[in-house]
């Protein structure tokens, strides 16, 4: 039975208004939380979610506020502290000229030239 | 002359057509027309200095007023001083000023 | 100077971030004293379905009420609530048709692109914020 998953995420801050923020952050931290070997690889720009200091706070529609905003460093941390290995692929990072000092800590990195060696790892790859 | 409202959404790293948006505002300029590119949501990931398309932004805001939502820099945790020589702080109040304007033909990509 | 806006609005809730920007830009333009059209279109309908419901948050062990979160129909409604005079927000018949999506909160109607039409006519400018 095959439960050793990569899940790739490449959307970024698509669903800031749903409740669980990143959907598939969230999902994941689920899938690990019901018995699934979970890693994470940031790519393209989901890489950006993993910076410290995101702030989304203050949106408000009318009189109805969005009191929880997202943090999605916390929720990578989070994932990290859960045990998830989550990794960024450090050319998508570089092209974003995000320098690796903005990153919340516990990250691995991977370089394109890796990735298909590193896929070969797994059982299942979930491309988000 | 004609004015123009370009709200870029995407970024250059995920979508190759916003080269082709970037263009078409540098065109619009080019013909004598009033150009401001709003960069918002996604849209505002290649302005960090030390981005793969920084000068490709500083080209575009030599030509047409680049503006950044506010709050699209925040939820990234985009800095102000890490933002690219050219491009303004701008928010979601300005952006509806633009819209409001008379004749102000709005493109939204 | 008041002005007339039209917006056509084509995502489905949470799924993409032209949701949040059109409701900053919606509730930015109303604040401002500007009279907006909504022409929702596809699964935009779906922003003001009746039927969405908040939950609770199993990664955070949070219940619904913790969460306090709003579904799009709430901010809907509120923008609705607070300016109902100058706002104005039409579901595409056909769209919800499709959806099952006929049960909305109080305050938009059913129309068709007649009406968009109609509005655009009439508003000193419309924008298409289009699905991707």
């Amino acid at each position: 039975m095959a439960t050793k998953v990569l899940s790739i995420v490449e959307t970024a801050y698509r669903a800031t208004l749903e409740e669980q923020d990143d959907t598939i952050l969230w999902l994941n931290h689920m899938l690990k939380n019901n018995g699934l070997d979970v890693t994470l690889l940031l790519r393209s720009n989901a890489v950006n979610e993993a910076v410290k200091g995101q702030d989304a706070s203050g949106l408000k529609f009318g009189d109805v506020p969005l009191k929880h905003a997202p943090a999605l460093d916390g929720d990578i941390a989070d994932l990290i502290e859960k045990g998830v290995p989550v990794y960024y692929v450090k050319e998508d990072l570089e092209e974003r000229g995000i320098p690796e000092g903005r990153l919340i800590d516990g990250l691995k990195s991977v370089s394109r030239k890796e990735l298909p060696g590193m896929l070969d790892g797994f059982e299942l790859v979930w491309h988000w | 002359m004609a004015k123009y409202l370009v709200v870029e959404t995407r970024d250059p790293f995920d979508s190759n057509d916003v080269d082709d948006v970037y263009d078409l505002a540098t065109g619009l300029a080019d013909d004598s027309n009033d150009v401001t590119v709003f960069l918002v949501q996604n849209g505002v990931l290649p302005v960090r200095k030390k981005s793969a398309a920084a000068k490709r932004v500083a080209q575009l805001a030599k030509k047409v007023t680049v503006l950044t939502d506010d709050f699209s820099l925040r939820e990234r945790g985009i800095e102000v001083d890490e933002v690219v020589d050219g491009v303004r702080a701008s928010d979601i109040d300005t952006l509806v000023d633009l819209i409001a304007e008379d004749g102000r033909k709005v493109i939204w990509h | 100077m008041a002005k007339t806006i039209t917006f056509a609005l084509m995502d489905p809730p949470y799924e993409t971030a032209a949701t949040t920007t059109a409701f900053r830009i919606i509730d930015s333009a109303l604040r401002k004293g500007h009279k907006v059209n909504v022409f929702a279109y596809e699964g935009a309908v779906n922003l003001t379905m009746a039927g969405q419901s908040p939950h609770p948050n199993p990664v955070k062990g949070t219940s619904a009420e913790e969460e306090e979160h709003p579904n799009t129909k709430d901010w809907v409604s509120s923008l609705l609530k607070n300016h109902g005079d100058r706002l104005e927000w039409i579901n595409c018949g056909l769209c919800v048709d499709e959806r099952g999506a006929a049960d909305t909160v109080e305050g938009p109607k059913r129309g068709s692109p007649k009406e968009f039409a109609e509005w655009v006519k009439a508003s000193d400018n419309t924008v298409v914020i289009p699905a991707k």
